[in-house]
């Protein structure tokens, strides 16, 4: 492309180039205007946390594609006050679900496909539909349709500065090949994500042990963009010193380690931090209710490190981990393996062990069978450490994304103080905290940026037609 | 057995199995969740599952630069061939010509001048058509040994192949249920139909999988050309040339159609696929094989097209000498992929219903 051609004007310019951001992109198009994609990740890294994904939750009055059975609206609108206690603005949500029955076509029509759910998530196949190959195949083929309908995108351009001017934004600033490149266009769409990869603001809104987390998903949701939002004034919603964080191998690299590092072992182990003492109830309810917020009971320890011990009883009883455990054929073997001091570990599996009692066990619910005079109780599942070889795996931090985020309408228009900016629009995770303000329900993060994306793009369109 | 190769795809398959995102694709991935740990002859079953559509690279959010350095379907593309030229006989030549196109080419050469030969030699008082240069009684002397040898080689390494990965007694219903998913390249179809990530990177083709097709139908019908031809020969003394609506030729013109095609196809998108998707160590052997198909199709078409013309000597030797050196390397050829696979589809079988 020209230098010419590349500063515009454009009729819309798309900041981020994940799942909300090519939702935009491909509505935009459709509707006739000329797009520009401005992604900051080089190509083979494109699409961000997206691309991390597996599924969407999604609103269905019946079998809908690969979605069993029905999930209506108030049914999605009960799970998701229930995660969030309440904290969820209630029509933007609404709005979320009932929209995302049809996005699902929507999808197909736009080279997406699905698969029945994933072996080992089968509580999901009637609430989440599942992309087969996961979110780089859904982003790969909106990068194939955007292409196909004359959409330019732009890799290794950071948008460093959206330009507002009273109630309009006028153009951008992108660090383009080592150069800051100023872009028009006639409407923007932020979709650049939340602040997580940066570590320096994580660690200014958690405490220094922010230091020590591992980030999920992509490295470049840096929060720039957000960032320079805020200074211009613009509304924002959700807690500024909170992120959905959980405990993950902690073996994971720094970025980007995505699925495969989450460790679904802790309702059958116990979890103890640096010093080999427990800290909390490993069996107060069923995994996927729970490992939210083991992210910040180890974020709350020592090096924000845990480690969970099994034995050999309970090795199958969940999804294989992307690493091998530590394994010896007795405790204080393992501890050392892992670091840990022998005695105090083995202290704490006996006195664990002493505690636990005869009783029916059940993996796959509550079973009640809890421990009986140790601190902290195990309530569930409690069954002793004591059958060779003996298992261990580190557990760390996890941040997936932040809470906050940029307060849009209905329209998915972003605000100042003075009202709404006439031609500036945001979707995805950089505005999820407008629905969310706390809390996590799987799949709705991809939901939130369909229905926002197609929203601010057919927005976007409709200001420029 | 190559213990790096099946480390590193250990390796990857471990990750698979904690991801799981590629289910949909293949009959690999439900086949390694039934997994925690992987023998090496899981490995090798696996690897024998796959047949590098690519979706699970095209798919993947680990490939390379990222430190997992995901790239399923070329770590499974290598222990494949290493499994089949380990299980060879002999072995040496075996990698030779799975590697070396040149070398094909060369034995494709001898093919044609041993021909060239024969007929130079062995030239026959009488006869009709292209008994007239070479009599039936050469050509059975020549073909009998050269079709069967290779096959006997074949059944010993398919003998040690099975053991490898665990196959066991066959039953009836496994035999059927394999042979349906062969017939119709199942898995082929990228699990919904859209193909693979073959020629078009991250966009879906079906192109390998009708060419493939039209491959595969069209060597089985050129064989069951031969068959016919055998039968009228033996059983009801009807002897060559035969007629256009002859079975031989019902058979053997849309065969040898569909086969050249078919090869021609394979060949143009493997220019357009990205060798570090597969084996890239053997792309020319590959290439060399899939040309050499191509050739026993279009050789006889061309003797057929010529029949009662001068050029008739000259194609049969192209033609005997094409199908004598397909034969001969069978063994050492991508040709073992077919058997292989369909001893994995039984394999994989009977791990899913016993
Ligand atoms: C491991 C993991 C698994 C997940 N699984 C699921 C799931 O199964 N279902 C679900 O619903 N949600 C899931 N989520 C959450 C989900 O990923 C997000 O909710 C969703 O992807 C947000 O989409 P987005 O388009 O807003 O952001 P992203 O997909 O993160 O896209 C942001 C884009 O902006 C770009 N960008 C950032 N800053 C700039 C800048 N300054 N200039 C230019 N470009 C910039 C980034 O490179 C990126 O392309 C998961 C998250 C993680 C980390
Ligand atoms: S190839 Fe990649 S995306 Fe597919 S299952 Fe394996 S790790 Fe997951
Ligand atoms: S390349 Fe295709 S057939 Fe092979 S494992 Fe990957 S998805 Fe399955």
């Amino acid at each position: 492309m020209t230098d010419m051609a590349l500063e515009g004007p454009w009729d819309i310019v798309v900041v981020g180039g994940g799942n909300a951001a090519l939702c935009s992109a491909i509505t935009a198009a459709e509707a006739g205007a000329r797009v520009l994609i401005l992604e900051s990740a080089p190509r083979p890294y494109r699409g961000g946390n997206s691309r991390h994904t597996r599924n969407f939750r999604c609103m269905h009055r019946g079998p809908l594609s690969v979605l069993t059975d029905s999930y209506g609206e108030d049914e999605y609108f009960d799970d998701l006050m229930l995660v969030t206690k309440g904290k969820t603005d209630e029509p933007l949500a609404r709005l979320a679900i009932r929209s995302s029955e049809e996005c699902l076509p929507w999808m197909e029509a736009h080279g997406v496909r699905f698969q029945p759910s994933l072996s080992g998530t089968l509580s999901l196949s009637r609430t989440n539909a599942f992309f087969l190959g996961g979110g780089k195949a859904l982003v790969n083929a909106y990068y194939n349709t955007a292409e196909d309908l004359g959409v330019t995108v732009v890799y290794e351009a950071e948008v460093t500065h959206v330009h507002l001017e009273g109630d309009r934004f006028t153009h951008l600033e992108a660090r383009i090949g080592g150069e800051t490149r100023r872009i028009e266009a006639r409407a923007a769409v932020l979709a650049s994500g939340g602040f997580q990869a940066d570590t320096e603001w994580l660690t200014r809104a958690w405490g220094p042990a922010a230091a020590n987390f591992l980030i999920r998903g992509t490295p470049y949701n840096r929060g720039v963009v957000l960032r320079d939002m805020l200074d211009q004034g613009c509304e924002t919603v959700g807690d500024p010193t909170q992120c959905h964080a959980v405990a993950i191998d902690g073996r994971a690299p720094k970025f980007d380690g995505g699925i495969v590092t989450r460790l679904d072992c802790v309702p059958f182990s116990i979890v103890v931090n640096r010093d080999g003492q427990r800290f909390y109830d490993e069996g107060e309810d069923v995994w996927p209710k729970r490992y939210a917020i083991w992210g910040r009971l180890v974020a709350a320890q020592p090096d924000q490190v845990g480690y969970a011990i099994i034995d050999a009883k309970s090795i199958d009883l969940f999804m294989p981990s992307v690493f091998p455990p530590n394994r010896a054929d007795t405790i204080e073997e393992l501890a050392v393996q892992m670091g840990l001091d022998g005695a105090s570990l083995a202290r704490t599996v006996a006195n664990f062990n002493a505690a636990c009692r005869d009783g029916p066990f059940h993996p796959t619910e509550l079973d009640g069978l809890s421990t009986d005079g140790v601190t902290p109780a195990k309530t569930n599942w409690a069954r002793p450490i004591d059958t060779p070889p003996y298992y261990g795996y580190q557990l760390k931090t996890g941040v997936t994304f932040t809470y906050l985020g940029l307060k849009v309408s209905d329209r998915a228009q972003v605000h100042t103080a003075q009202g709404p900016v006439r031609n500036l629009f945001a979707a995805g995770e950089i505005m999820a905290g407008s629905i969310l303000g706390q809390g996590y329900l799987a799949g709705f993060g991809m939901t939130i940026g369909t229905v926002f994306g197609r929203i601010a793009g057919r927005e976007a369109a409709a200001h420029v037609n | 057995m190559s213990t790096d190769l099946i480390a590193e795809a250990r390796r990857q398959t471990e990750i698979c199995n904690a991801c799981r995102y590629c289910e949909g694709f293949c009959s690999v991935f439900p086949a390694l969740t039934r997994n925690k740990a992987f023998a090496d002859g899981d490995i090798t079953h696996l690897a024998n599952l796959c047949h590098n559509c690519r979706g699970c690279y095209y798919s993947c959010q680990y490939t390379a630069p990222h430190e997992f350095a995901l790239n399923f379907p070329a770590i499974l593309a290598e222990v494949r061939q290493e499994s089949w030229e380990r299980h060879a006989w002999p072995r040496p030549l075996a990698r030779f010509f799975h590697e070396c196109g040149v070398a094909v080419a060369a034995a494709l050469v001898a093919g044609f001048a041993l021909l060239f030969g024969m007929l130079q030699a062995l030239r026959p008082e009488t006869g009709h058509g292209f008994y007239a240069y070479l009599t039936h009684g050469a050509m059975v002397a020549l073909f009998l040994p050269a079709f069967l040898l290779p096959l006997a080689a074949l059944a010993i390494s398919l003998r040690a192949y099975w053991r490898e990965i665990g196959g066991k007694r066959l039953q009836w219903r496994e035999v059927v249920n394999a042979g349906k998913s062969a017939a119709r390249l199942k898995n082929l179809d990228g699990g919904q139909g859209q193909g693979c990530n073959f020629e078009r990177e991250d966009r879906y083709s079906d192109r390998r999988r009708w060419f493939h097709q039209a491959v595969m139908y069209g060597f089985l019908l050129c064989f069951a050309a031969t068959s016919a031809g055998t039968i009228l020969h033996y059983v009801f003394a009807l002897h060559a040339p035969y007629g256009p609506f002859s079975l031989p030729k019902l058979l053997g013109v849309p065969g040898g159609i569909l086969l050249t095609a078919g090869c021609a196809g394979l060949a143009w998108l493997k220019t357009k696929a990205d060798p570090a998707l597969g084996a890239a160590r053997v792309w020319g052997g590959e290439m060399a094989f899939v040309l050499l198909l191509g050739a026993t199709g279009a050789t006889g078409l061309a003797l057929y097209a010529a029949t009662g013309t001068a050029a008739v000597p000259v194609l049969l030797a192209l033609h005997l000498g094409t199908v004598l050196t397909f034969f001969v390397l069978l063994p050492f050829t991508k040709m073992v992929h077919g058997f292989y696979r369909f001893a994995t589809l039984l394999a994989e079988e009977q791990k899913q219903h016993r």
